[in-house]
């Protein structure tokens, strides 16, 4: 089993010596701006392998630098250096997305479309996106809920998008960072097959966000049930590209800890978009709570505004 | 007087945007400047509850123009484009000038009454410069980029104005 698996890494280092030693093998040239003709695809893989190939998918769907280690050798203090994370082509980024939306049982994502190109163009652009579609839609969905009361007086809600932008740009980095930090430290103590590096986990985390964008377009929809629905429907879909991506990183560690490490992460996932759904979209049914009058007999009575229906309450109060 | 004669030429070069590189070559900040100003002026005197939960404010318009422009500007040198820096936030400037035709017009509208009629016109107003500015904008930087990589360079332009519409188009007055 560890000579199958030490077999297979070590083929990212000598694939250019494979084709050395049979230069007449079928090589696929892709037409990309890259100098080095795409020669590694499934055909240098052994044949035979077990669930692991499935998992960790094949070289097939994305297209990655040759000789990958001389990619980030810019020193950080250079542009060059940031350069290399934006490297990345239009229909590259639209295949991402494509697999957050539709995660393919079985496959991870993180080695099926990143491939040791992990780029921040996706993750940051999504975070703004999903940043503005909440504050907007939640803003939209207040204003078609309250329409219509007599004491409602439509505000833009402004705070609220600094608030979101805080909230979700600090999951997207500071979760990453967190869950990298807990897998160096186990690493160390367990060799684990699978590992990744910071910026592939902040990739699947801020592609794994992309589904809630058009749930949160959705969540406009005013009725309780109907946004519980997507919510559950988005969790499942965001939450299986993470777990598919994170279960073979701690599969072989001890076993509670393995459940727990994926627990926390399903469970901030929820957390995040319960969070965003109370704070940022006005339940449907809650009444819009009108000031305290003071009656004509003396008593003070709130009044009460029911779907449109202004009916005194008695003066015991909530 | 020659600073205040480019700037207006810039000005009618954003309006019928033309395949020129005027606005690329000579880069000024004025334009942008007086247009950003302007704009977050009117934006000002929204309405807010008592949970200071209203417009934007003066800053925050300030803010979200000049460092959204930057990030913009970032990202298309990120990904491979060879326009200057200051090039590019001089482009980005200039074509908030629909929007901020747009944003007078819709508070001309408003003194005249705040019901669905008004939001109607001001929708329309606004969708139509907003179309407006992101057409000119990408006519001018569009060219500066690698082929394949468009799309991901003019989609965060498109975000940037498209949010700035929704603050002209959510202005409510007091």
């Amino acid at each position: 089993m560890a000579a199958a698996d030490d077999l297979k890494f070590q083929e990212f280092d000598d694939a250019a010596n494979l084709l050395a030693a049979n230069p007449g093998a079928t090589t696929i040239s892709i037409d990309e701006p890259v100098q080095i003709p795409k020669n590694q695809r499934s055909r240098l893989q052994e044949p035979g392998r077990e669930e692991d190939d499935e998992l960790l998918g094949t070289d097939d769907s994305d297209k990655t630098e040759l000789l990958a280690g001389q990619k980030k050798s810019a020193p950080f203090w250079t542009f060059d250096y940031y350069q290399t994370f934006f490297d990345v082509d239009t229909y590259q980024v639209l295949d991402r997305i494509k697999g957050s939306v539709f995660p393919v049982p079985g496959k991870n994502f993180v080695r099926l479309y990143i491939r040791s190109n992990p780029d921040l163009y996706g993750p940051f652009w999504i975070c703004a996106t999903l940043v503005f579609t909440i504050a907007v839609s939640g803003n939209l969905s207040n204003f078609f809920i309250h329409l219509g009361k007599p004491t409602y007086h439509y505000v833009p809600e402004f705070r609220k998008v600094s608030i979101a932008a805080t909230t979700i740009y600090a999951y997207a980095w500071l979760v990453p960072l967190a869950l990298w930090g807990f897998l160096m430290w186990r690493n160390s103590k367990v060799m684990n097959i699978v590992s990744y590096s910071f910026l592939e986990i902040v990739c699947v985390y801020g592609y794994s966000l992309f589904v809630y964008i058009p749930t949160a377009m959705l969540w406009i929809i005013p009725e309780r049930v109907v946004r519980w629905v997507l919510m559950m429907f988005s969790l499942c879909l965001s939450g299986s590209v993470l777990v598919m991506t994170f279960w073979p990183a701690v599969r072989d560690d001890n076993r509670r800890i393995a459940l727990a490490t994926v627990g926390t992460i399903i469970l901030l996932h929820a957390l995040l978009s319960v969070g965003c759904l109370a704070y940022f979209f006005d339940a449907p049914e809650v009444d819009f709570p009108a000031p305290i009058i003071p009656a004509h007999n003396g008593t003070t009575v709130i009044t009460k505004s029911v779907s449109k229906v202004t009916t005194p309450v008695s003066p015991s109060v909530q | 007087m020659r600073d205040l004669k480019a700037v207006g030429k810039k000005f009618v070069h954003v309006m019928y945007p033309k395949k020129s590189s005027a606005l690329l070559r000579d880069w000024d900040l004025w334009g942008p400047l007086v247009l950003c100003v302007s704009l977050a002026l009117m934006l000002q005197g929204g309405a807010a509850d008592s949970k200071d939960d209203g417009g934007p404010q003066f800053a925050e318009v300030f803010v979200i123009i000049w460092f959204g422009a930057v990030v913009i500007t970032l990202n298309s040198k990120l990904l491979g484009g060879t326009i200057s820096f200051f090039q590019s936030l001089c482009v980005l400037g200039y074509c908030v000038l629909p929007l901020t035709v747009a944003m007078l017009v819709c508070r001309l509208v408003l003194l005249a009454g705040n019901g669905t009629v008004s939001f109607i016109i001001r929708l329309i107003v606004v969708v139509a410069m907003f179309a407006w500015s992101t057409l000119a904008s990408t006519a001018f930087l569009a060219d500066s980029q690698p082929p394949n990589r468009k799309a991901l360079v003019v989609y965060p332009i498109f975000l940037f104005y498209f949010v700035i519409s929704w603050m002209i188009l959510t202005f409510t007055p007091q």
